[in-house]
């Protein structure tokens, strides 16, 4: 063996370690579950736990739901309702929610349509093809969001570049209102999520055995036909799961909306954050937060399902 | 056979969609080259804002902050994401499995308004309970960060670990070598392609945050993307154009090389 001394020492130190109950399992196991039992399930608690207390003027502005003031082991508990109550009480909310669902339900259905075509294309076209034009489609992934949405405003605003041109051909001549309205909302989360559409799509259709559609067109199935009753019910997974992966986190979309979205697109992730810094009610954002997440359950799920199921067949 | 090509619809829309995809990117790049201040009217070449955003202390100190604290992520994430991924492929059932699976799965698709909100509320607790964090800043925007890019990572390296042909680890074991050494020597080189993604993928999750490191930082530390929108909110600026050039630039002959070694690696094997 090349390094047989290195080997011995970590050999050792394993052996130390495993004495005092440490093996190289549990770390392996322990640190990630740690990890995300700190930082990602206790907060979940914390914040449930902030959306029953009453919000104070002070610093943390809320009070704490354990009254351990009247002495003795067991707390008098605090339970405040009304930051829920609230969030039927006040039109605001129940607008911003219905926005949410509404336009990223629409964006998912558009990004859908726009997907289908072009990672079906991608799946189908010669093998020396494909990774060029992979690695394009996940390119403008990994650049800022920020900056991408940004350009947009460029190219939507009244006298922005598309406005400008249309004038200088003299399609229009007033401007065509596309900023801070329902449209370049739209715009905005249809292209920053449209690559999460496009590659689990991509991954489906390129499993897809192409010969069953040829076996349908010897059987004398027509294109629309072989695509209808073959390519479309095979490829239902990779939609549902590009479709979880655009609705999910485009429900709770902040830098969108805010950035090129108007007084009419308030969407629920602006309200937390409103709520949360300009307005410092702690315990009315979290109330909000939770009652999204309670909308997500079903949604989160369902993605969590077809993902098991697209590693048990890789 | 027919049915095979590709119609003319479909590469049509493959057409329309990838101009959809680049259409404000190129712009972006045209304009951050206009010597107006008004990014919508043409007025002559000029490499101006990019010289006047050389001399922008504030976006250059953020930029480095950025930079800083996407590396750590980069890092740290690897190595908590592997042992989450070597945990879900190679030790079968073990107590806590099905919390671990729901959390990853979870985080990947989790608003992160949602998660920022959560991850500064535990902050604020555990300061009042235990006296930490003394004060918010690149600390608590690292320990967000790894938390939700981990999870891109063990997904990435799952996947690999999955499809990972076993014999050699196998022989290695039958041979006497201890567990780390064969970690060491065999598996790792063998999954050091989904590390390399692993890492740029977190690297590049941190670097863009906005939203969630607005929730995890204090008055201390302001990364970029947090000036960026404040820029942005105030208006457009040819500035932001220049930066925004330089970004797909680097981003792009990153990927492409990283596309490029990772496609070399894999032949070799």
């Amino acid at each position: 063996m090349a390094d047989g001394r290195t080997s011995s020492l970590s050999d050792r130190v394993w052996a130390g370690l495993g004495r005092i109950g440490i093996t190289g399992k549990r770390v392996v196991i322990g640190i990630p579950l740690i990890w995300l039992t700190i930082f990602f399930i206790l907060p979940f608690l914390i914040v449930l736990k902030i959306s029953f207390s009453t919000q104070i003027i002070g610093i943390p502005p809320f009070t704490d739901l354990f009254d351990w003031s009247g002495g003795g082991i067991v707390p008098k508990l605090q339970i405040d309702w009304s930051n829920y109550s609230y969030l039927f009480e006040d039109p605001l909310y129940i607008v911003a929610y219905f926005n949410s669902v509404k336009i990223a339900f629409f964006s998912t259905c558009i990004c859908t349509l726009i997907a289908y075509p072009v990672a079906y294309g991608v799946a189908r076209v010669p093998e020396t093809w494909r990774n060029p034009l992979l690695l394009l489609i996940v390119l403008p992934f990994w650049t800022s969001l920020l900056l991408r949405v940004y350009a947009w405003i460029g190219l939507l605003k009244n006298n922005g570049i598309i406005n400008n041109f249309l004038i200088s051909l003299g399609v229009i001549s007033e401007p065509l209102p596309m900023m801070n309205n329902a449209f370049s909302v739209y715009v905005g989360i249809v292209y920053s999520y449209l690559p999460f559409m496009l590659l689990p799509l991509y991954a489906t259709l390129s499993r897809l055995d192409f010969t069953l559609l040829e076996a349908a067109a010897d059987l004398g199935a027509s294109r629309t036909r072989a695509f209808v009753t073959v390519t479309l019910p095979l490829s239902i997974p990779g939609v549902i799961a590009g479709a979880m992966l655009v609705f999910i986190p485009a429900i709770g979309e902040f830098v969108i909306p805010s950035l090129l979205g108007g007084p009419a697109t308030t969407m629920i992730g602006r309200v937390i954050w409103d709520e949360f810094f300009e307005n410092q009610a702690w315990p009315v954002a979290s109330a909000v937060a939770i009652a999204l997440m309670l909308f997500l359950v079903v949604p989160i799920m369902i993605f969590q399902y077809y993902q098991t199921r697209s590693e048990a067949q890789p | 056979m027919k049915i095979t090509g590709l119609s003319p619809f479909v590469f049509a829309c493959m057409i329309l969609g990838f101009v959809f995809l680049y259409a404000p990117i190129v712009m972006l790049i045209i304009y951050s080259f206009n010597a107006s201040r008004l990014v919508t009217v043409w007025a002559g070449f000029s490499t101006h804002w990019y010289g006047e955003l050389l001399h922008d202390q504030q976006i250059l100190t953020a930029a480095f902050l950025s930079f800083r604290i996407a590396f750590m992520n980069g890092v740290l994430s690897v190595i908590i994401g592997t042992m989450a991924a070597f945990a879900l492929v190679r030790f079968g059932r073990f107590w806590g499995r099905s919390v671990m699976i729901q959390s990853i799965s979870s985080r990947l698709v989790l608003p992160d308004v949602i998660l920022g909100l959560s991850i500064l509320l535990l902050f604020v607790s555990s300061r009042s309970l235990i006296g930490w964090p003394d004060q918010r800043g690149v600390l608590t925007i690292l320990i967000s960060h790894v938390t939700f890019s981990s999870a891109y990572v063990a997904i990435v390296v799952q996947s690999r670990l999955a499809g990972l042909d076993r014999t050699f680890e196998e022989a290695a074991f039958d041979l006497g070598a201890p567990p780390f050494a064969v970690f060491r020597t065999i598996t790792l080189p063998l999954i050091a392609p989904s590390l390399v993604a692993g890492f740029l993928l977190a690297f590049i999750l941190s670097f863009d945050d906005l939203v969630i490191a607005s929730f995890a930082s204090g008055p201390s530390a302001t990364t970029l993307p947090m000036v960026i929108f404040s820029k942005v909110r105030l208006g457009i600026s040819p500035e932001i154009n220049a930066l925004a050039t330089i970004i797909v630039v680097v981003v792009a002959l990153g990927v492409a090389f990283a596309g490029n070694m990772l496609q070399r690696q894999n032949a070799q094997r």
